[in-house]
């Protein structure tokens, strides 16, 4: 029996907003709804058709641990359709979306919403852990009954245990480097400059600059009112049209202000966002009188080394699914790979060119090949339209389509790294080729 | 037993499940009395130790007396009867010595409320659908099964008095805070925590302890102190309603008797007043707008609906807005477009502020707030329309705009999608000429403000499909609106008869009136405004685009507004939102009066100002709306006398104790309806020609109704 096919029906996404800006009063499940209604909305299809809800997202709110479910109730949606959270760190909503197309692939779902969100403007910031220990032993597992008990649990505590808050957990667990330690790393390793990188974000600004003027972006953009607010936000605000080198090379590096190359500039910034795809089979597609954008072929996920290999998902996950389908790079026109870092990108491009990549950590033959940069990220990247870690996956996604269709491209490639050194890339192919 | 289940617990506690068969409701009837009376008989030969009452039915406790069974006793006696078996079961039922106690889900109103009043504990479910009130002053009656007696003792003069006055409901959380309540429990499992809670009380009586503040001891502890409040509510009914409503007044007195004479003395009395409003003409008028209204909640084309999922509001301004706020519940996606996302997200805020005050009165829970708001999609463009069920335009009233949109929601919608009109006086067949889908488009004329006004004008014309008026009037009963619908023609019914009652307005201004006078006098007649105040509310610029869209039809027959009226707008006068119109805004009232805009005296020709009769005032203003009510009638633009009288006291305010045009005429007689206005038309202009259909109802005797 032939695999049934997964289509891609359509793609929505809140506008990208740098966090503690236009977002800051709402919580995920708000941004995750409007990216879900407006994907409701713009496909034109009954919710009743829809069979299940994922939404990726990392930083979860304790209030509303399964957000997808909140997003789901929240956009108005049956409260039939059941919904998961799932979480891998950046490349969390691939995972959303690929799981969706397996349930479907598998027969157990029709119709999939796909996507994620994330809010970094109001984080669970943690009181210090003596004062957690302190609260839970007081009220729940001690409870002691004589003041002198209870005197015993605070003389353990220091001043600042009931002041300063635990710092959040922002880098590896295994290794305890940082997101920008690990590029940096990578920069130094590979030779790649802070002009190169300035460089590269500086392009990346541009392309989203101009892709946001020209109104390419207005399309899968659903704009969002904030409850209580007059104000419609219906653009990304974090890409810099005015971003020139002779400003940003000035920066100092973030983790190494001597030697440094990764600067904020040439880095990704905190974001706020949500996106959400619709997948459909293809049968039930056509029975609903539906046009799919495109199909996904296949998809894979790597794990790295945690140490220097943590940003390089794109690279070896690329590889291995171009050889899966039996493809060279060159057969591929459209590529979105997610932007952590412009070192990251840089990074990845060198080792696809990289024979010793290839063959040595890979046992593929030969080299991958030369990414083009005309085909790669053209309406820019999660360096300039941000990154939700959540939610970034389903806008590569959705771009990748759009631009397949735009471009009159056969196949799309979409690729991106995430935190324990996990790596994605997904491949589609043209409904209409 | 029919009507009621009795269990008994092992430890003799009788659990009553009331539930009324061949309903979905429970109501208070004869025979649900006579039933109680037999438990009564029952329970006092036996040995009991408590009584929990509960309610069989899924969402309601007891939503109030049957009406369809009070109207249908014909005399006097029978009426006194019936409330006096009721007090009497309700006594009995007071004085039996165990805890009584009530455990409520859903509405409990009326009747049922009097009921709950005489248990000792009485239980709410922590619900939206929970609901208490004595809503019968809105039908011109005074809460008589005790109300007027118990409720105040019960949560103090001060609560109860504007609950009765107003007939306004309470939800659980302030029902709770003000004592009504005793305790709030979860839904489920209503009968054992109302079982359980009579054996504690059987245990142990709690004592009721009612926070009182200072200034409720003082006014309320003692005779002098209750005297003022009775005559400050009697000084309030009469400003709100001149008078013109009994019921009001009776409560009141009710009240006071009951304090001065016992609660036994004052139910006595409450048998004679409640026969006494039953009989007046002002309690029939506001009965038969109960039942109009009951019956138009319901669709009678329903299998012919089509299910609304993607609704969309074009324009969000003021109506616009509106109209989205009431469609949010009714579907699955809501589009709001405007030319402008700006446009749109100013209607947002307004819908989600609309939302907000619902969440904080308990009206729907903080979630379902958030999915009503999270319903709807701002739109500056056509690009999401794809398979929109029903698309409702509030534009601006300008018919080639309204053309062009038409147009476009062809090119980006399906053949399947309903083109509804929010237009006030615009034809809708004019609107859909030339368009390709003729069958699709129809007319839903909403009223500002549209989430306050019950109204819903539905405008078919000889093209729109069944299926489409079906899915229409389903919305509209969804939204909440009490729907009429009406044949297509220009102002259709309510605006068409609204017109010639302003113009009117205008003429008495012209022939030197004061405004206030007019003002007055229609107020004294029982608008709730008068026209010259209305007009400047509508907008003179809307109310000049009325009169040129109505004037095919009226110019004919002498009904024009005065020469030069409409110049106002040159001038900037556009009413209220200019700041200028008849009255001027832009300056403090004094003494709690609008200045006028003398203005306006002198474009109207600068007669020299007189006194007018109050009667000629009001029939001059109020015949020209019951006169093109007639004709409306007459042309088949409304089908019956009911939908007209329903479109007018809804829509416009019409007072609501005259019961609506048509009732209005059968009350002052036809003939003499028809002699005065010959009377005016020879004094006055043809405008004043009474309509044919009432001279031949005239001719023939007839009346419009036939109770």
């Amino acid at each position: 029996m032939k695999p049934r096919r997964v289509a891609v029906i359509d793609y929505c996404r809140t506008p990208f907003l740098r966090s503690g800006t236009g977002y800051s009063d709402l919580m995920a499940w708000q941004i995750g709804r409007h990216a879900v209604k407006g994907l409701m909305a713009k496909a034109g299809v009954d919710a009743s058709v829809i069979d299940h809800i994922i939404m990726g997202c990392v930083a979860t709110d304790v209030a509303t641990t399964n957000v997808a479910r909140e997003i789901g109730l929240g956009a108005g949606l049956p409260e039939r359709i059941p919904a998961h959270t799932c979480t891998v760190a950046c490349v969390s909503a691939n995972m959303a979306v690929t799981t969706g197309a397996d349930m479907i692939v598998n027969g157990h779902a029709e119709a999939v919403i796909g996507g994620g969100v994330e809010s970094f403007s109001d984080p669970d910031i943690k009181i210090s852990k003596a004062y957690r220990k302190f609260i839970t032993d007081m009220t729940m597992f001690k409870k002691p009954k004589t003041l002198g008990g209870k005197l015993k649990l605070l003389r353990r505590m220091k001043l600042k245990d009931f002041v300063l808050p635990e710092r959040p957990a922002i880098g590896e667990y295994s290794t305890g480097l940082t997101m920008v330690q690990a590029a940096e790393r990578l920069a130094r390793k590979m030779g790649i400059s802070q002009e190169d990188q300035d460089r590269y974000a500086i392009l990346s600004h541009h392309r989203a600059a101009e892709a946001t003027k020209a109104g390419i972006l207005r399309r899968e953009i659903v704009p969002v009112v904030s409850n209580g607010s007059n104000r419609p936000i219906s653009e990304d605000n974090g890409f810099r049209a005015d971003a020139t080198l002779e400003k940003i090379s000035k920066l100092k590096g973030v983790v190494d202000r001597k030697y440094g190359t990764v600067t904020a500039a040439n880095s990704s910034f905190l974001t706020d966002g949500g996106s959400a795809v619709l997948l459909m089979s293809e049968e039930k597609a056509k029975r609903l009188g539906l046009k799919p954008k495109a199909y996904l072929k296949s998809y894979i996920y790597t794990g790295q080394d945690l140490w220097d290999e943590l940003l390089l998902g794109p690279a070896v996950a690329i590889p291995q699914i171009l050889k899966h389908m039996k493809m060279k790079l060159s057969d591929i026109g459209v590529f979105e790979i997610h932007e952590a870092f412009a070192a990251q990108m840089l990074g990845v491009m060198q080792c696809l060119e990289s024979e010793y990549l290839s063959r040595k950590v890979l046992g593929l033959e030969g080299k991958t090949g030369k990414l083009r940069i005309e085909k790669v990220n053209v309406h820019g990247g999660s360096l300039s339209l941000g990154h939700p870690f959540g939610a970034t996956g389903g806008r590569l996604i959705g771009a990748c389509c759009r631009r397949l269709i735009d471009e009159g491209e056969r196949y799309g490639l979409i690729a991106g790294c995430a935190a324990g050194a996990v790596g994605n890339a997904m491949l589609f192919e043209n409904a209409a080729r | 037993m029919k009507y009621l289940q009795v269990e008994k617990t092992s430890d003799n506690i009788v659990a009553i499940t009331i539930n009324c068969p061949d309903s979905k409701v429970n109501k208070v009837s004869s025979g649900l009395l006579k039933e109680i009376s037999d438990v009564l008989d029952q329970i006092e030969k036996e040995e009991v130790t408590g009584v929990a009452i509960v309610s069989g039915k899924a969402d309601n406790f007891v939503v109030g007396a049957d009406i369809d069974e009070l109207r249908s006793k014909t005399s006097d006696k029978e009426v006194e009867r019936y409330i006096r078996s009721g007090h009497d079961i309700l006594n009995r039922l007071a004085s039996i010595r165990v805890p009584k106690v009530c455990a409520i889900h859903g509405n409990c109103l009326g009747g049922g409320l009097e009921l709950t009043l005489v248990a000792d504990w009485r239980i709410a479910s922590d619900s939206t659908a929970t609901v208490f009130g004595l809503p019968e002053v809105m039908i011109g009656l005074l809460p008589a099964a005790g109300g007027t007696h118990r409720l105040p003792r019960l949560v103090g003069l001060r609560t109860a008095m504007p609950l009765m006055l107003t007939g306004k409901n309470l939800r659980v959380k302030k029902a709770k805070r003000l004592g009504l309540v005793d305790e709030v429990v979860m839904p489920h499992g209503l009968k054992d925590v109302a079982i359980k809670r009579a054996r504690m009380l059987a245990k142990k009586r709690e004592k009721r302890k009612r926070k009182r503040s200072l200034v409720d001891f003082l006014l309320e502890s003692n005779p002098i102190g209750r005297g003022i409040v009775f005559s400050q509510a009697r000084k309030m009914v009469m400003r709100q309603t001149r008078g013109l409503y009994p019921a009001p007044l009776e409560i009141i007195d009710s009240v006071e008797y009951g304090y001065k004479k016992g609660v036994l003395k004052g139910l006595d009395k409450d048998a004679e007043r409640f026969v006494r409003l039953v009989g007046r003409p002002e309690t029939k008028s506001l009965m038969s707008i109960f039942f109009g209204m009951t019956a138009l909640k319901k669709n009678p084309l329903e299998k012919k609906a089509k299910p609304v999922r993607k609704l969309a509001v074009l324009g969000a301004g003021l109506m616009g807005s509106g109209i989205a706020a009431v469609s949010t519940p009714v579907c699955e996606t809501l589009l709001l477009k405007d030319m402008t996302l700006d446009a749109v997200a100013r209607g947002m805020k307004e819908i989600w502020k609309g939302i907000a005050k619902q969440v904080k009165s308990g009206a729907i829970e903080k979630f379902e707030g958030e999915k009503r708001y999270g319903r709807i999609v701002p739109c500056d463009d056509y690009r999401d329309f794809r398979n929109t069920d029903i698309v409702i335009e509030a534009v601006f009233e300008d018919l080639k705009l309204k053309r062009k949109i038409l147009g476009d929601i062809e090119a980006n919608c399906e053949a399947g999608t309903i083109f509804a009109s929010n237009t006030s006086s615009i034809p809708i067949k004019s609107i859909a000429q030339g368009c390709r889908r003729p069958q699709n488009v129809i007319g839903m004329h909403y009223f500002s403000p549209v989430t306050r006004m019950p109204l819903l004008e539905i405008i078919k014309t000889e093209k729109t499909a069944d299926w489409v008026v079906a899915t229409a009037l389903d919305t509209g009963i969804r939204q909440g609106k009490t729907c009429i619908i009406v044949r297509d023609g220009p102002g259709f019914y309510t605006t068409r008869i609204l017109a010639p009652l302003l113009f009117e307005g205008g003429l008495l201004l012209s022939e030197g009136a004061e405004m206030q006078d007019i003002d007055r006098a229609m107020h004294q007649f029982g608008y709730p405004v008068g026209p010259i105040t209305l007009l400047d509310e509508v907008g003179i610029d809307v109310g000049a685009h009325v009169a040129e869209t109505l004037s095919p039809i009226m110019e004919p027959r002498g009904i024009t507004s005065p020469k030069d009226m409409f110049r106002m707008i040159e001038k900037g006068y556009l009413g209220r939102k200019s700041g200028m119109g008849m009255y001027r805004y832009d300056v403090p009232k004094k003494k709690g009066r609008k200045p006028v805009n003398q203005d306006v005296y002198v474009m109207l020709g600068n007669a020299p100002r007189r006194k007018f009769a109050v009667e000629e005032i009001q029939q001059r203003v109020s015949l020209m709306m019951v006169n093109e009510a007639a004709l409306c009638l007459q042309e088949g633009i409304i089908p019956s006398p009911q939908v007209g009288d329903m479109g007018a006291i809804l829509g416009l305010g019409f007072p609501p104790f005259r019961g609506g045009p048509f009732r209005y005429v059968d009350s002052t007689g036809t003939d003499t309806i028809v002699s005065i206005m010959e009377g005016l038309a020879e004094k006055h202009g043809v405008r004043f020609t009474p309509a044919p259909i009432l001279v031949q109802m005239t001719k023939k005797k007839n009346s419009f109704y036939r109770d």
